[in-house]
């Protein structure tokens, strides 16, 4: 009797931060069972050896990356309407490192106005070329071995970049009026934590597959467990 | 009394040229199409007008680049609804001062549809910027960037051209304007602009060329055009990179790949025997971690010979 007693006096010390903390969305984000998806192509790095040599496996282009049980990757699902407020600005910058002529991450979500590091870690220059329609459109080179590049964005979009001199590189600057924010991993996962009560919209966005909408409830701690299903194409 | 037909003629001339002046230095070119009344400022209220009259046909009535004769150019007329300008003189990713738009308009467009508007009065250009300025949202946001600095250009010397090579290849400008600059490079036949329309980097060596680029013909546009790049086509901004006395040997070295061009820059380089050598004869070599110039020349040779 008093073992059990002790035993659930420990867990309540345990679970007590979580009564603090809100509840949790989270899911997977997949495509549709009888959907075929794109393929994805080799890139062919031929024209800039010095990228070329880095990779020992086939590079492949990321428009749309699927995983096992039809999950799809880089989704970002985010709370788009039901937060109390947009969250404050954060003062640490994230970052967007060109490394054997690719971007990583390829999916770079942020806050608006949050500062963007952006590194060049090879051995040929790039340019950096975001392409927003909203934001303002600039284009710098950052040379082999050049200073960090900082940037922010102060306006919600999502913002193609590419590097002119290699055409292969795609991806995206995704800034958002909101810190509740994930993005899916290669088994289609995602979890979108500390959520205060309220009524929530959450959008998942894909960038070939487009966004869909869900609105759910979160009363108090709970975690809620919901599912994103993309019509995906061909082509 | 007797008329003097010789007087009443000439007089008649003058009344007529005389008013006939005077009613067209008040309305410019721009005569004849009523002034819409769209709720805007006088000024702004005047350019629609003109706008109407000389500029939607290629730019469009929403001013997004989509008019009725843009399927037939090639580069596709400006969309003035993103605030992005090729021809500034402020920083990469900022608003362009009134006088960037109005230089444009001067000059035109150097090998596109967009004809230089010198037959324009000045007041018309004016009224015209300003309206072109209600097409974005950014011109009521955003203040336009401050003009770059460009201090006195320096001497155009055999060393300041050698800098100038030693930087083109360390900058890699050669992977799309080409080694000997004629829009070339490994990268120019994959380059799209901003709305992935395929276009060319800039061919120095093209006699047709001569001595006019897009957005100028003087040294001073030269060194604009890679300091403040040109926003919403593949050309970036240098001027995290360079000094403005490396800007100034990039540029003296630039109007040597203009072979057909009679310009000091080749008078030196010929006058020192034509060729210009790896190193500055008196000033030390620019660090790089890049892989020498015969190779960088290989890679380059080997990527034509695919073709």
């Amino acid at each position: 009797m008093r073992n059990k007693q002790l035993y659930l006096t420990v867990c309540m010390v345990f679970l007590f931060p979580a009564f603090m903390f809100g509840g949790t969305i989270s899911g997977t984000t997949t495509y549709r069972e009888t959907d075929t998806p794109m393929k994805q192509k080799v890139i062919d790095m031929s024209k800039e050896p010095t990228c070329a040599k880095q990779h020992t496996t086939p590079v492949m282009t990321e428009t749309v990356v699927t995983g096992p049980n039809f999950a799809l990757a880089n989704v970002v699902v985010y709370v788009s309407a039901g937060a109390p407020d947009e969250g404050a600005v954060p003062t640490q910058a994230v970052s967007y490192e060109q490394k054997g002529c690719q971007y990583i991450p390829h999916v770079l979500v942020m806050h608006v106005s949050q500062p963007i590091k952006i590194t060049n870690a090879d051995q040929t220059s790039h340019n950096i070329h975001p392409m927003p329609k909203v934001n303002a459109e600039w284009n710098k080179s950052q040379p082999i071995g050049a200073p960090p590049i900082d940037a922010k964005f102060d306006k919600e979009e999502f913002i193609p970049v590419k590097c002119n001199i290699h055409p292969w590189m795609h991806g995206y600057f995704v800034v958002l009026k909101t810190s509740h924010y994930a993005v899916s991993k290669d088994d289609g996962s995602f979890s979108l934590p500390d959520l205060p009560p309220g009524n929530y919209t959450i959008t998942a966005w894909h960038e070939k597959y487009g966004k869909l909408t869900q609105e759910l409830t979160i009363t108090g701690n709970e975690s809620k467990s919901i599912k994103f299903a993309f019509k995906a194409t061909q082509y | 009394m007797r008329i003097n037909h010789k007087i009443m003629f000439i007089s008649m001339i003058v009344l007529s040229l005389g008013s006939g002046y005077a009613w067209a230095q008040n309305s410019g070119i721009a005569s004849g199409y009523p002034t819409p009344n769209d709720g805007l400022n006088p000024s702004a209220q005047k350019g629609h007008g003109i706008y109407l009259r000389y500029c939607y046909g290629c730019h469009g009535l929403q001013g997004n680049g989509n008019g009725e004769n843009a399927q037939w150019l090639d580069p596709k007329p400006r969309d003035f609804t993103t605030g992005a300008f090729k021809c500034r003189s402020t920083p990469t990713g900022t608003l362009p001062v009134d006088s960037d738009l109005i230089h444009t308009l001067e000059r035109g467009v150097w090998t596109s549809g967009m004809p230089s508007w010198r037959p324009l009065s000045g007041q018309n250009r004016q009224d015209l910027v300003a309206y072109i300025k209600t097409f974005s949202p950014r011109w009521q946001t955003e203040q336009p960037g401050e003009p770059i600095t460009i201090p006195p250009e320096t001497e155009v010397t055999m060393d300041s051209i050698t800098h100038g090579h030693q930087i083109f290849e360390k900058l890699e400008c050669w992977k799309c304007h080409g080694m000997e600059g004629r829009g070339d490079g490994p990268s120019a036949d994959t380059l799209t602009d901003s709305k992935e329309q395929p276009i060319r980097p800039y061919n120095f060596a093209d006699a047709t060329n001569s001595s006019r680029f897009k957005c100028g013909e003087t040294n001073e546009d030269v060194y604009r055009i890679f300091m403040t790049g040109l926003d919403g086509t593949p050309m970036p901004s240098f001027a995290d990179q360079l000094q403005p006395n490396d800007a100034w040997d990039l540029v003296h070295f630039l109007r040597t790949l203009q072979v057909h061009r009679r310009s000091k820059e080749n008078d030196v380089l010929k006058a020192a025997g034509g060729k210009i050598p790896a190193t500055p004869a008196s000033s030390a070599l620019l660090p790089s971690a890049l892989p020498s110039h015969s190779e960088a020349l290989e890679s380059g040779n080997q990527e034509s010979r695919r073709q």
